[in-house]
């Protein structure tokens, strides 16, 4: 595939511009200031059209096919959602138009805001974050300050090794150092570590429950007892909420920060990597410290409440990303609490299924009911020299996107399935076919795996190489 | 409305095989005392009929650009969108796709990605760019942590006249972190190169400048990259509003370290502050310290080219607390409208819509300055963002615009005290001559 610079034929214009309808003035800028050249491809708007969509067609997402990416909550993305945040009054309003002309968007952010405490059992919610990640942080700078507060310097974050990789970077960048915490056999917090290391300079656990095995932490209320009992805070990584929407609140089990994660649990899109949205909850006695502004209701008028003294401060210009809360807010609008809990109790149904159909071919390294997922090892495959790697690009050549593979880093080999509740028994009965025929591929004809996959404009591309002598941008030659 | 698939009968056969009676038995591993007892307090579910009208009367509460007309930027242009953006862009292979994981099925958004990191560094002036970050200000947040990683120095130097937010942003980043965070102030609507080159010693890791600045003027780069290069601090520039770089000379011409900004304008719309676009371009020799996915190109097993993710080992998912950064998920499709924004509009029409958008801010500036009681607040050199001292309150002047369906400049006192009376306008090239005239007929009806 050429790159769009590589179409680029002198002359040619892409987009069509009014005609300037006022007289022309000197710019009164400098010299010096301006530039002389801009380095851009030039096309047509066919060109444009024709590449972006061939590109498109090498590109596989939810709505070309089963998307069992564990962590990921690959559901489907009404469309509806997509019309809705389309509205004029929401793609179109200014940030900073007057409160009066805005409120609408408050009025979404605020009871978005309040749904979200409802589901997660907290007391208050920021929806500024523009992902987890950055939910994360923001959790963990709220930590912060409700410690510096009460005139403790706490100097460490626990987080589990199982946890996704954003926990212990989102608490170095705030300054945290980072404890690991080892898991027991059957996959949950090890609790003998635990008590050990929830010392009197930990700010707060940092734990995904379910966690990244999709396993309930089943001593969640025996954890949160130790954690608080030497004055520590309980943070939940809500990314897996889609297991427990109302079946159970992290509120109830102990915890005091809660993100969640909109691009997952709540349908909205995830765009190719972005944009997502990590609203964070917490309980009131971290209210104080939320970012600004805070979106309030005095009487029949929403506000944006910057006379916040004790606040973080912002992690972001504006409100959030706006567009992915309309989304969202659709959603649970649109399914109403039989609906939220159908969702999860689908997605539980789904995942148990499959890992009961793939347990006699692969390793299921923890034998237990899971939640939205769940992880096999690639251990067995192995004898036959392949790789979870291999596994996953074959399944590309079933028409099927591949699970995560080599995550969570506990165990080997690991392929992390999770079907969500928007996939059909026919749909899960054919990815576990698939598995199954790879399973006797690996073992009679192990080239089939590590040459996958074939069907693709790309075979298995050369990532050694990249690494070594980065092309990170197209050049002039 | 209801997205789940199963009829009763498969669940059924589903359970069947699992070898369980009901689906609670799947929810036994939680403690009784945490099962949810009740509902959820949630409103009832809607139709999507009932549902688009619930919204509409929503969204029917807000202003927009399309209704009014936008003189109002300060971090958020209203710039036209050619049809081709959405369209391409709404592709659902592309925007429901995840982060391209597994690049023999994702070569479509891989390569879009690189192409995105080749536009910015084209227009930006710099050696390497990312694929993205939250927004504008999270970007400029990253870049002082990155300088720092860099020089291995604690503290952060920001001017006043970035964008007050970004600021903000800024600072809540860098003092968790354990940094210090410090401003220099402004005179003559640019930042204080005394102040400045007072301000900054071998301790400043980077040097944080916006151009245009906050209130439009350009700052002299030059000077403030010399200062910052002359104690070996990081020279980092802040792009608010990339339509500019059509006109002036970019970052990287000015030397600078890191350019870090937003790229809203190119193709994505205001939504209320979100999503919009962050990106970090730098010089090739901190690309180690760069925060975020970056797309390399390579070949596959054939020799064709191809795409992947790549110095992975400086991410979250690989190297853990000791990342350069804890981002995971970007602002990819609107990476990718701006790439889509960027090839259509193209060397010329790029060009020629910075000209549009400065000429316009021009004329919309002179008409102001006619009008008795208006006067220029700096006079210094601009591109589509100016500010004006007005006769009365701004917030009283935007007041009475909204009855004629325009939306007014921002006023400064927001943000910057002493500047009570000042009024930031911005045009572009949405910006028709009938319509500033307009507003030059309202203001002349509101404070004559």
């Amino acid at each position: 595939m050429k790159l769009i610079f590589e179409l680029s034929a002198e002359g040619r214009e892409g987009a069509s511009l009014p005609e300037l309808d006022v007289p022309e003035q000197d710019l009164g800028i400098p010299e010096t200031e301006l530039r002389s050249e801009i380095p851009l491809p030039e096309v047509s708007e066919v060109d444009v059209v024709r590449h972006y969509t061939a590109l498109s067609r090498m590109n596989f997402g939810v709505d070309s096919g089963f998307y069992p990416l564990g962590s990921c909550t690959m559901k489907y993305n009404p469309k509806v959602n997509e019309v809705i945040a389309g509205l004029p009054g929401f793609k179109s309003a200014h940030p900073y138009q007057p409160e009066e002309l805005s409120q609408g968007c408050l009025q979404v952010i605020y009871e978005l805001s309040r749904d979200l405490a409802e589901i997660t059992g907290m007391d208050a919610f920021t929806l500024q974050p523009a992902a987890g990640a950055q939910g994360e942080l923001t959790g963990l700078m709220m930590a912060k300050a409700y410690f510096k507060r009460r005139g403790e310097n706490r100097k460490k974050v626990l987080v589990p090794d199982s946890a996704h990789g954003t926990n212990p970077a989102s608490a170095a960048l705030c300054g945290y150092e980072v404890v690991e915490i080892p898991s027991d056999p059957r996959g949950g917090v090890d609790m003998v570590e635990l008590k050990g290391k929830a010392t009197e300079d930990v700010a707060a656990l940092m734990l995904t429950n379910p966690n990244t095995l999709g396993l309930f932490e089943e001593n969640i209320l025996e954890i949160s007892d130790i954690v608080h009992g030497n004055g520590g805070l309980m943070y939940c990584d809500g990314a897996n909420m889609n297991a427990i929407l109302g079946i159970a609140k992290p509120g109830d089990m102990g915890f005091d920060i809660v993100h969640l994660n909109l691009h997952k649990t709540f349908s909205a899109p995830h765009g190719g990597g972005g944009p997502g949205s990590g609203p964070v909850g917490v309980k009131e006695r971290l209210a104080r410290f939320l970012p600004k502004p805070v979106v309030q209701k005095n009487g029949g008028r929403y506000f944006l409440d910057y006379d916040r003294p004790e606040s973080i401060g912002r992690v972001k210009a504006f409100y959030g990303n706006f567009s992915v809360l309309v989304k969202a807010y659709a959603y649970i609008r649109a399914l109403g609490p039989e609906g939220l809990k159908e969702v999860a109790e689908n997605a539980v149904l789904n995942a148990n299924y499959v890992m009961r159909k793939l347990e006699g071919a692969y390793e299921l390294p923890y034998d237990r009911v899971c939640k939205h997922e769940f992880v096999l090892s690639g251990k067995r495959q192995l004898d036959f020299g392949v790789h979870a790697m291999d596994i996953a690009k074959r399944l590309i050549d079933y028409g099927f996107h591949p699970p995560t593979v080599y995550f969570p880093l506990i165990v080997k080999e690991a392929i992390m399935i999770e079907p969500t509740e928007t996939e059909g028994k026919e749909t899960l009965d054919s990815f576990v076919e698939a598995m199954l025929k790879i399973a006797e591929e690996a073992e009679k004809e192990p080239e089939l795996l590590r040459n996958a996959p074939k069907t693709t404009p790309t075979t298995r591309l050369d990532a050694l190489t990249a690494a070594r002598k980065p092309n990170l941008r197209w050049k002039e030659r | 409305m209801r997205f789940v698939v199963n009829t009763d009968k498969e669940r059924r056969e589903m359970m069947d095989s699992i070898g369980i009676g009901s689906v609670q038995e799947l929810f036994k591993d939680i403690d009784e005392e945490i099962l949810l007892k009740r509902p959820l307090n949630l409103q009832r579910p809607l139709s999507e009929q009932e549902l688009l009208e619930a919204f509409s009367e929503i969204s029917g509460k807000n202003a927009d650009t399309e209704r009014y007309k936008c003189f109002l930027g300060a971090g958020a242009y209203d710039h036209f969108i050619p049809s081709v953006v959405p369209c391409l862009v709404g592709r659902s292979e592309f925007y429901t796709a995840y982060t391209p994981y597994q690049a023999e099925a994702s070569q479509g958004m891989l390569q879009a990605i690189y192409e995105f990191q080749t536009l910015i560094c084209q227009l930006t002036g710099m050696d390497v760019c990312n694929a993205s970050l939250y927004d504008g200000a999270s970007a400029l947040a990253e870049a002082a942590i990155m300088a720092s990683n860099v020089s291995r120095r604690g503290e952060v130097i920001a001017s006043s006249t970035i964008h007050p937010e970004y600021r903000e942003v800024v600072k809540t980043y860098v003092e968790n972190r354990g940094l210090e965070f410090r401003e220099v102030g402004w005179e003559d609507g640019v930042t204080s190169v005394t102040e400045l080159a007072k301000e900054v010693s071998d301790k400043t890791s980077a040097v944080l400048v916006q151009n245009p600045n906050f209130f439009g003027n350009l700052e002299d780069l030059d000077e403030v990259g010399k200062i910052a290069h002359e104690k070996k601090a990081l020279f980092v520039v802040c792009v608010v509003e990339p339509t500019s770089l059509g006109l002036l000379k970019a970052p990287g011409e000015f030397g600078a370290d890191i350019a870090a900004g937003e790229g809203q304008s190119l193709g994505n719309s205001v939504s209320f502050g979100g999503p919009h676009l962050g990106f970090l371009a730098a010089r090739q020799e901190f690309l180690q310290k760069m925060p975020g996915r970056l797309v390399g190109m390579t070949t596959d097993t054939e020799g064709r080219r191809g795409f992947v993710m790549t110095l992975q080992a400086r991410e979250q998912h690989v190297r853990r607390e000791k990342a350069t950064s804890n981002i995971c998920s970007n602002q990819a499709l609107n990476a990718l409208a701006a790439t889509v924004y960027l090839a259509a509009l193209g060397r010329r029409g790029f060009r020629k819509l910075s000209t549009l958008n400065a000429q316009k801010a021009r004329y919309l500036r002179s008409r102001v300055l006619e009008l008795k009681g208006f006067e220029a607040r700096f006079e210094k050199p601009y591109y589509n963002e100016f500010v004006v001292r007005c006769p009365i309150d701004p917030r009283k002047i935007n007041e009475e615009l909204t009855k004629r369906s325009i939306l007014g400049g921002l006023p400064v006192g927001r943000f910057y005290r002493g500047l009570e009376d000042c009024w930031l306008l911005c045009a572009t090239e949405k910006s028709a001559r009938k319509d500033i005239d307009l507003l030059i007929e309202t203001l002349r009806g509101i404070c004559g």
